[in-house]
């Protein structure tokens, strides 16, 4: 079991005759992937690496029934590009493009308002469900498969996180990347209330930093509707106020949005907090090891 | 503006409000960054004479707020204003809620230098989504303006202003935009008296007006150089320089320095992909800080493989001839490989630890 996707999922690529698109394209069909069909204005009838290339969503769909798709087209178009998405109603797009400007974004979330379709991203490294399906930049040998859900705002602090996990043992069932922008498409929340509802999923393990509200509004949730452990490691304890972090969502604000009020109110809904970005998987590890901690 | 220009701003202030020698003026020190009436950036001038030399005294000087930071910024420009009897200061910002993807109104009648601490009681700030497409309802800008006490004809004037708020937001691809303060004059007047603006970095290709506005004076010289390059540093306070790809696994790195009992010198976000070019430059910009002791790298190599990224610090630490130890810690694709290219190349400055924590530990041993 896993959320979002999995063994049935079949995605396009928008952006496919890029260089990121193609080369990913050709890892994410030797982890196992179904790409289906890839699509960039004015090239149909190309085909990279055994995929088809369409000009539209609509035609790429209609001719290969995919039901996701990942972006690798640049920032400056991807507004249109997710739009002309959602007109599809695919019903999973994950955006890996970074850069895209914030209010295209909230544009975006203007327009999915009232629908079904799930977005993840931008700026992020995208969704796998180890040994079924991986959609997005990330390694696929770290992974491995398991009970054990993963929801973060970064990249390689992921697979940082997640090799960890594997090697001491602790599969994953889905690992989702949220992004590195202000404005998602889902939040913790989203990701939180998935693993909740699937049985695949024993504990859950979120990886937050500063800025914005995602983990207070984790935090909330938590603390009335998630029965499973969740586990949290906030990075950017050190980091001075107003300054971008590398991520565009990752900024003290007018004061808020530090580390240590994101910890605080994490650990008073009952997360785990872990202190130390090299103590994941083995925090986790011991923790599913006592018999009694698998609930809260 | 000279202080000369000061003056001249002064008497020409003096001559529109026709007030004689009772005239006075706000002289301002122009920063990417608020907090100025605190910290001494504001002064008042009764005189031509007085504006120059106020605004001297500010041009050129170093303005620290409790925005800037300890290092704070460089006065380059002074703004001469008039100076207003006000009975209250309003305070009224638009601004983005990340997590529910809507614009936001806030607005105080509690305004003024004091906001930061009004902000931190939260009934003192009426908070107005705004929809995205359609802006205020009229209902809503009813309620703004009786959340900040307004009535009649400067009721009406807030609504357009609040209007023009969003227009503005959206046309400039804003993040933020703050009127503080927003006052009401004896002559029921709505005047913005300051007002500071953040834009979305990542929309400017949209905006060539705006983007020919950036004052490079008013950044961080190694974090301008780093931007230039594609790479993403703050500097902190310590002496143990970071180079990391990635910027969460770049931050979660400043962490474990801290929590070994070090303090690191930078944030820096190399890329996700940590190329031999990017790795070099990366170095170049770490070694311009005289406090860094000792050196820190940590990269997860995805894509971009640790045999790769070895042979490019091995490559980027001759070239520049780097003096002060650095500690690397490679995980990920082909790791064997990277420790081993490491290990053979004997190199005494170099040193390789595989555990993060470990190699945090080190790296804070090396820099006492």
């Amino acid at each position: 079991m896993s959320i979002l996707i999995g063994k049935d999922t079949r995605v396009i690529v928008q952006g496919i005759t890029g260089q990121a698109g193609a080369f990913h394209t050709e890892k994410m069909l030797e982890y196992g992937t179904a790409v289906v069909g890839g699509v960039t204005p004015g090239k149909r009838g190309a085909v990279v690496h055994g995929v088809p290339v369409f000009n539209t969503v609509k035609e790429a769909v209609d001719a290969t029934g995919a039901n996701a798709t990942v972006l690798f087209v640049p920032a400056r178009f991807a507004c249109d590009a997710i739009l002309e998405a959602v007109d599809a109603c695919l019903p999973l797009i994950v955006i890996i493009t970074e850069g895209i400007p914030t209010l295209d974004m909230v544009r975006v979330r203007r327009r999915l308002r009232g629908q079904s379709i799930r977005v993840i991203g931008p700026n992020c490294p995208g969704i796998i469900t180890p040994g079924a399906c991986k959609i997005g930049i990330m390694p696929g040998y770290i992974h491995q498969s398991g009970r054990i859900g993963v929801l973060s705002r970064s990249g390689t602090l992921t697979y940082d996180a997640v090799y960890q996990l594997t090697q001491a043992g602790v599969g994953q069932s889905t690992c989702i990347g949220m992004g590195g922008d202000p404005v998602l498409g889902s939040s913790f929340v989203d990701g939180l209330s998935l693993f909740e509802r699937d049985l695949g999923t024993d504990a859950i393990v979120l990886i937050g930093e500063i800025g914005g509200t995602e983990e207070e509004e984790a935090a909330r949730l938590i603390t009335t509707g998630v029965t499973k452990p969740v586990f949290a490691f906030i990075a950017g304890k050190l980091a001075p106020k107003e300054k971008r972090m590398g991520h565009a969502g990752a900024i003290i604000a007018g004061g808020r949005g530090t580390a240590a009020e994101k910890i605080q109110v994490l650990e008073s809904a009952g997360v785990t907090i872990i202190e130390s970005p090299a103590a994941i998987g083995s925090t986790v590890a011991s923790a599913l090891r006592k018999p009694g901690l698998a609930r809260r | 503006m000279t202080p000369d220009g000061a003056a001249a701003a002064y008497e020409s202030l003096r001559q529109q409000t026709g007030r004689g020698s009772e005239s006075a003026c706000n002289v301002k020190a122009q920063l990417h960054a608020g907090g100025r009436g605190k910290a001494g950036g504001i002064l008042v001038a009764h005189s031509a004479k007085e504006a120059a030399s106020q605004a001297a005294s500010l041009l050129g000087r170093r303005l620290v707020t409790t925005q800037t930071g300890a290092e704070g910024l460089p006065v380059s420009a002074v703004l001469c204003d008039e100076r207003i009897a006000v009975a209250n200061e309003l305070y009224v910002a638009l601004t983005l809620d990340r997590f529910r993807a809507t614009l936001m109104l806030l607005a105080s009648r509690q305004g003024g230098v004091e906001i930061e601490e009004v902000a931190a009681a939260p009934d003192a700030i009426r908070r107005e989504p705004v929809d995205f497409l359609e802006g205020f309802s009229e209902a809503s800008l009813e309620r703004i303006a009786a959340a900040l006490g307004l009535t009649g004809a400067v009721a009406e004037s807030c609504r357009q202003l609040v209007r023009a708020l969003w227009q503005l937001y959206i046309s400039s691809d804003a993040s933020l935009i703050e009127i503080n303060p927003l006052v009401v004059t004896d002559d029921q007047r709505l005047l913005a008296l300051d007002a500071k603006m953040t834009l979305d970095d990542n929309a400017l290709f949209r905006h060539e007006d705006l983007a020919r506005l950036r004052d490079e004076s008013q950044e961080h010289p190694l974090e301008l150089k780093a931007n230039r390059i594609g790479i993403s540093y703050v500097g902190l306070e310590g002496n143990i320089g970071c180079l990391v790809n990635g910027a969460g696994l770049a931050m979660a790195t400043n962490d474990i320095i801290k929590l070994a009992g070090g303090s690191p010198a930078n944030f820096l976000d190399v890329g996700g992909g940590a190329s031999v070019e990017q790795v070099t430059k990366a170095f170049d910009i770490l070694l311009a800080d005289q406090r860094v002791r000792a050196i820190l790298v940590n990269i997860f190599g995805g894509i971009m493989r640790c045999d790769w990224i070895a042979q490019g610090l091995l490559q980027a630490t001759q070239q520049l001839d780097v003096k002060v130890p650095i500690v690397v810690r490679l995980q990920g694709t082909n790791v064997e490989e990277g420790r081993r290219l490491l290990a053979d190349a004997k190199r005494l400055t170099l040193i390789s630890v595989d555990d993060l924590d470990q190699a945090a530990r080190k790296v804070v041993e090396l820099a006492r």
